[in-house]
């Protein structure tokens, strides 16, 4: 079996687990945010149970439209402050101490390796990283999740990727997604899993992972999951430390004679820089290919690249520089946690004194929610997951998608570069 | 055997491409409410910005290949099913939108053959049961996916909050 099949048959109490098989399986952690528990409250309540089943596996974290941004938002994360108070949930994250949920969970030791979660949202199969087959789902069935504590799943086909050597300078794991997602396309991996593996990912930091693994969905796929090795288990020890979660974690890895629809193999050195151009993510090309495109707006932050390798480099590149005239750079650490240690380590100065607008967390401009949205006919350089028309707001406005250190360097040009063209 | 409704539906269809994804079909900026009606307003905006008021109820939206790609946006389905469409055919859907539109009881088929024979403005009729698609307009039927008896239950309950309302029902 898969790792992916392991998990799932565990948690559906079964022996085994084949493609293909309908499972109902329990779940070891629930997610919802301000836009998707507000209809997943609703239809809790429709349910006919006064109470969820375990207040310490369901998080509600409001990072979409938050600090809210008009009366509507408001009304809404208010409604789901209100349930997370009423059914004494431990895990719902005030403004001020939340971050971006995908970002958050894994921090706060909410996340384990072998877990199975649900997040009504999309971006949840970032926990794959965690060696935790973790998967995006709607509102109604974090609804029933919540009364029950399980959900039904269709055991996916796995697709292998064999990751080997190592990064060059300025590439990083967004580049290798981007690459896979412009090869396999964007329902390459549709309703099937995603494993990495192969000597490489030693190579890869746990940021890097989160970021595979997160964009796992701009392929289509169910889930995207990495081996648990020692790095993963000293983020996992780290994050352990808040007690949120007690209980034993077991750690599953893939037979060798496990069953793959397709194997792929992708070698880190030969990665250059990626940018996705508008407007789906398969869009893919070499920064050396990209042309001129002067952008108006630069996006760092998101579930995908708000971590602290991501500002860190975003300063690096930034720092001591300013950004081209007109270029409107925003940075959004995707955590309180990962803010605060980026002030302690000097990026957030490095990037204000280079002309970078930083803001508390928030899922904003990625949708085109608040805080950055684009008018008709700008172009943007973003960070963030999607580039679908009208993502990041007017239906002719163009986002192309690109790693930390490209958008840092594009920032400073005023137009999409490659970083080594900025630093040398 | 599962119970079984008759549900047969006839109306014209509008036809779209490949990769519909989320945010064409609900923008984000409107997620702000839960409003079904306010969100069948805005449903396809961004490509197709009369498509809500052109929508009379019970037509068909078809589309290619990955239809609901992207977020697992519930708000998408529940915006479709309010505008009056009452059944997405498409050669193939996003895995979260598959399962919210079953979920939420918005009636999907998948052909990839139907889904190619079917141009906009065509007079289309489905039998949800059986699983046929007749073209009126060019005479050509096409067979759908059949739903797993599984997922045909929760359609059949009206959605997956009735079906497990029942089973929690049962256990008490």
């Amino acid at each position: 079996m898969t790792v992916t099949e392991k998990i799932l048959a565990v948690h559906a109490g079964l022996e085994e687990a084949k493609p293909g098989q309908l499972v109902q399986a329990h779940c070891d952690m629930m997610l919802a945010n301000d836009i998707t528990a507000p209809i997943a409250i609703q239809e809790f309540y429709k349910l006919g149970v006064d109470r969820v089943y375990d207040s310490g596996r369901i998080a509600l974290v409001p990072d979409h439209f938050t600090p809210n941004k008009d009366i509507k938002s408001a009304q809404q994360a208010q409604y789901v402050r209100e349930f997370a108070r009423k059914m004494g949930l431990l895990n719902y994250f005030e403004v001020g101490e939340m971050g971006i949920e995908h970002a958050l969970l894994p921090e706060k030791g909410l996340v384990l390796p072998g877990d199975l979660v649900i997040g009504a949202d999309s971006h949840t199969c970032t926990y794959g990283a965690l060696g935790a087959f973790s998967t995006g789902v709607g509102s109604t069935d974090l609804a029933c999740g919540m009364a029950t504590g399980r959900a039904w799943f269709k055991v996916p086909e796995s697709l292998k990727f064999t990751i080997k050597g190592k990064l060059r300078k300025w590439v990083s794991g967004k580049d290798l997604i981007l690459r896979i997602i412009g090869d396999i396309g964007v329902d390459g991996a549709r309703y099937m899993a995603m494993e990495f593996a192969g000597e490489g990912i030693k190579n890869l930091s746990m940021d890097s992972r989160f970021t595979i693994a997160n964009m796992a969905i701009e392929a289509g796929a169910k889930n995207g999951i990495f081996p648990v090795d020692d790095l993963t288990l000293s983020y996992v020890k780290k994050s352990m430390q808040e007690g949120r979660r007690k209980d034993p974690y077991t750690i599953y890895s893939s037979d060798p004679e496990a069953n793959y629809k397709q194997v792929y193999e992708y070698i880190l050195d030969d990665l250059q820089p990626q940018v996705a151009f508008p407007h789906l993510p398969e869009n893919t090309k070499n920064i050396s290919e990209a042309g001129e495109i002067h952008v108006d707006q630069v996006v760092i932050g998101s579930c995908t690249n708000g971590r602290l390798e991501d500002l860190e480099i975003a300063a690096k590149i930034l720092g001591g520089k300013k950004v081209h005239k007109g270029v409107r750079t925003l940075v959004f650490p995707a955590t309180q946690n990962i803010y605060l240690e980026a002030l302690k380590k000097g990026y957030i100065e490095a990037l204000v004194e280079a002309g970078a607008a930083v803001s508390t967390p928030t899922c904003g401009p990625c949708l085109g929610g608040h805080m950055g949205i684009l008018a008709q006919g700008e172009r943007a350089v973003s960070t963030t997951n999607r580039n679908f028309v009208g993502r990041m707001g007017h239906k002719e406005s163009e986002v192309y998608l690109a790693s930390p250190a490209v958008a840092a360097a594009s920032a400073i040009a005023g137009k999409i570069i490659s970083p080594e063209k900025v630093m040398g | 055997m599962p119970e079984k409704k008759a549900l047969v539906f006839k109306g014209r269809a509008f036809k779209f491409g490949d990769n519909i994804d989320t945010d064409v079909i609900i923008p984000a900026r409107y997620l702000n409410t839960l409003d079904p009606d306010e969100l069948a307003s805005h449903c396809m905006e961004d490509t197709d910005s009369g498509f809500p008021k052109k929508v009379k109820g019970g037509e068909f939206l078809v589309a290619g290949e990955n239809f609901g790609c992207g977020s697992s946006r519930e708000h998408a389905p529940i915006a479709i099913k309010a505008s009056g469409i009452s059944c997405v055919i498409a050669s193939s859907f996003a895995r979260i939108f598959y399962r919210n539109a079953i979920n939420i009881g918005l009636p999907i088929m998948e052909s990839k053959e139907a889904a190619a024979g079917i141009k906009n403005g065509d007079m289309v009729e489905v039998d949800l049961n059986s699983g046929k698609i007749t073209n009126k307009t060019t005479g050509k039927s096409y067979e759908a996916e059949p739903f797993p008896l599984f997922m045909q239950n929760i359609v059949n309950a009206g959605g997956l909050v009735q079906s497990v309302r029942k089973e929690l029902s049962k256990g008490e």
